[in-house]
């Protein structure tokens, strides 16, 4: 399969007044032309950064050790500010900010934004620009989008605003599409909405997209590929199906078992225990062995490697090294990868 | 039946944008949140949930209506007396962590805030102390104090805002999306963090949210908002196994299923609201605590 993205070790450090936060400890990643690939885990794992490092806007503090990221044949890294910019950003590459507000000027109407881009990137006149964000704007699900034009963003719903970054990005028909977190404020209806249509687009251009979300709902419909990244690592990979009917890492389970079942009426909901390590300070062993209740002595000492399953599928934990004992999953999770294989009628290896 | 801790009766809030356009984003909205319950507010983007929140926080003067907070009449104009009670009793979550929070001031100071303008606390060492231990109750560490908003993550963020709204022990918080941002386990976490803090304190909440499975967990009742009108309102358990409105329906439908499968087979039961003027539509009783929004004809 062709890559049009790939990350290869990819090694960031903080500088902060607390001291050096190793923020991304060698990650690994690659985008296949046209195909979407999701980034999950927990709050502070790296996912942002990651993806911040794709599009040269690490903040000031933030050093790359080591690492490439090839777009096609050219390694992003290699390039300056300036290049990237000019030929990548916003273009080729466009990404979608966790926070829409902080994407959007405050002082500028929104139709304003939406055609700043495609004058910076096209050859378009004035009313052809605001044809077009017209069109975008509705494409969006904005409604009365002649009227919106005018609006500045604190006069928008946060799902409103959150629809016109989308919009901004869209806007300059980029090959790659980043979005981070990009429907987190959406109601369910309207999420739908703006994932078929991000999907209808990459059929119709060959888009690549990436994912970042923690709603593995959005992950389900969206995604051929998912990354599960922990503590500065992608700690498991895997087909769309794989990660959801035949998960291998214990991260992964709780990530599963986290998430609200609409079946299931218990009092409380799961959630891992304990929370992620501070990586102020190097993580020694397993960086999850603290929170993992099937840690065994060596998740101590050392950190584990990637393990095959599959062509597609790697999971970093020593439970699958050959020597491990074999375990019992949770009986909860179990009836619920059960139901869900059952619904699917997914037949390939099971745990 | 106890009273009503939050009484909101016939709420409107319009905002007029330029000469010929004026946004109704809330009309008419009628709800009560008792002491110690949990009212889910579900509705699509640009409904008027976050609307609704801040006109009964007053941070807008509502166009229409009666708002009645803990015996105090809160809609129209504010006594100081009056203006001090509510800011010390009811507490809202934003629902926008970056732009919330003073990118100048510690995380300490953040909490700190609402502490110091009541005055509660006794000396510097106290007011540590709470919020240290405030910081460790939303899973972060007392160490975090000296830190600024722009070195968390949009997670971390998020419980920062938690943390500034809990530590005044109000008897209301409105949470707006205050978990949409936090990543599953996070999430979860939040969640029975509130409910742990809500049997503990007796303190209710507005929950406002677009989740509808997080929604069903937290929520003792449920109102479902469109377009800014109060379309469906019952007990969690009404709203999930007899929907009585349309659009209720058709977003039950949409709640997305971790199974990939399903979801990229899924068919949504649409709904169009174009020809409804819900202007002239009532509220039918279904029971006690059932209503629904429907016009005369049916
Ligand atoms: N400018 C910075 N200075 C110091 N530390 C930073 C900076 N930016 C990010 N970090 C740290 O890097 C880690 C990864 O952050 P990142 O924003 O990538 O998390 P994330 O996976 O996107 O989380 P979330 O789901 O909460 O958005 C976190 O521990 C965060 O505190
Ligand atoms: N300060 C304001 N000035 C003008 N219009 C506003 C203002 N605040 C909100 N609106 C408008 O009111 C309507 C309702 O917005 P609100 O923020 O309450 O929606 P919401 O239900 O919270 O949506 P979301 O789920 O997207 O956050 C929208 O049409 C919005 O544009
Ligand atoms: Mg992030
Ligand atoms: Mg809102």
């Amino acid at each position: 399969m062709e890559k049009i993205l790939s990350v290869k070790n990819l090694d960031i450090t903080f500088r902060t007044n607390a001291g050096n936060i190793h923020a991304i400890r060698g990650v690994d990643f690659e985008l296949p032309t046209g195909k979407t690939v999701a980034l999950v885990g927990e709050s502070g794992s790296g996912k942002s950064v990651t993806m911040k490092a794709v599009v040269g806007l690490l903040d000031s503090n933030a050093i790359i050790n080591s690492g490439e990221i090839f777009y096609n044949d050219v390694d992003l890294l290699t390039l300056t500010k300036k290049d990237l910019r000019r030929t990548i950003n916003g273009q080729e590459i466009a990404m979608v900010f966790q926070d829409p507000m902080t994407s959007l000027d405050p002082t500028m109407t929104i139709g304003e934004q939406i055609m700043e881009g495609m004058f910076l990137h096209k050859k378009i006149s004035k009313s052809e620009a605001r044809q077009k964000a017209i069109e975008l704007l509705k494409l969006v699900g904005i409604m009365e989008a002649e009227k919106r034009m005018k609006n500045y963003p604190h006069q928008l719903s946060g799902g409103m605003r959150q629809r016109v970054v989308i919009a901004i990005a869209l806007s300059c028909e980029p090959k790659i599409l980043i979005c981070d977190e990009p429907t987190t404020a959406l109601d369910v209806t309207i999420q739908a909405r703006i994932l078929d249509l991000i999907n209808e687009i990459q059929r119709q251009m060959g888009l690549s997209v990436i994912y970042i979300t923690h709603d593995l709902g959005v992950v389900a419909k969206v995604a051929d590929f998912v990354n599960v990244m922990y503590a500065g690592k992608v700690i498991e990979r895997g087909t769309v199906e794989e990660i959801f009917y035949d998960p291998r890492h214990p991260y992964t389970w709780g990530l599963l078992s986290a998430m609200p079942d609409l079946e299931t009426d218990d009092e409380r909901l799961y959630s891992i225990p304990g929370s992620p390590p501070n990586l102020l300070h190097e993580p020694k062993g397993d960086a999850f062995a603290a929170r993992n209740k099937f840690a065994m002595k060596i998740d101590e000492k050392a950190e584990p490697p990637m393990f095959k399953i599959s062509e597609t599928h790697y999971a970093a934990t020593w439970l699958l090294h050959p020597d491990a004992p074999k375990i019992e999953l949770p009986a909860e999770l179990k009836s619920r990868l059960e139901r869900a294989r059952k619904a699917a009628h997914y037949d390939g290896t099971t745990a | 039946m106890t009273e009503p801790l939050l009484k909101v009766e016939n709420l409107r809030q319009h905002f007029k944008i330029s000469r010929n356009f004026t946004v109704k984003a809330v009309n008419g909205v009628s709800f009560e949140i008792y002491p110690g319950e949990t009212y889910g507010l579900v509705g699509e983007s640009g409904s008027g949930k976050t609307t609704i929140g801040r006109s009964i926080i007053r941070l807008y003067d509502p166009t229409d209506g009666e708002i009645i907070f803990n015996r105090d009449k809160i809609s129209g104009e504010l006594s100081d007396k009056i203006r001090r009670r509510l800011r010390k009793n009811m507490q809202m979550i934003f629902q926008d962590p970056m732009s919330s929070l003073n990118p100048r001031k510690k995380i300490g100071d953040i909490i700190g805030e609402g502490l110091d303008i009541h005055k509660l606390y006794s000396s510097q060492k106290e007011r540590g102390e709470i919020i240290g231990e405030i910081l460790k109750k939303v899973g972060l560490s007392p160490a975090h104090a000296e830190r600024y908003p722009q070195q968390f993550s949009g997670g971390q963020r998020q419980r920062v805002g938690i943390a500034r709204a809990l530590v005044m022990n109000p008897k209301l918080i409105i949470a707006d999306e205050c978990i949409s941002a936090l990543d599953v386990s996070i999430q979860a976490q939040v969640v029975n963090l509130m409910k742990d803090i809500q049997s503990e304190t007796k303190c209710a909440y507005l929950f406002i949210a677009h989740d509808l499975s997080m929604v069903k967990y937290i929520s003792d009742r449920i109102g479902v908002l469109h377009k800014g009108y109060l379309v469906e309102t019952g007990t969690t358990q009404e709203i999930f196994t007899n929907p009585a409105h349309p659009y209720t329906q058709s977003l039950l439908s949409a709640v997305p299923q971790p199974n990939p499968a399903v979801e990229k087979k899924r068919q949504l039961i649409s709904y169009d609201a174009s020809k409804i003027d819900y202007e002239k539509c009532t509220m039918r009783q279904i029971s006690d605590s059932h209503f629904v929004l429907e016009s005369g004809e049916n």
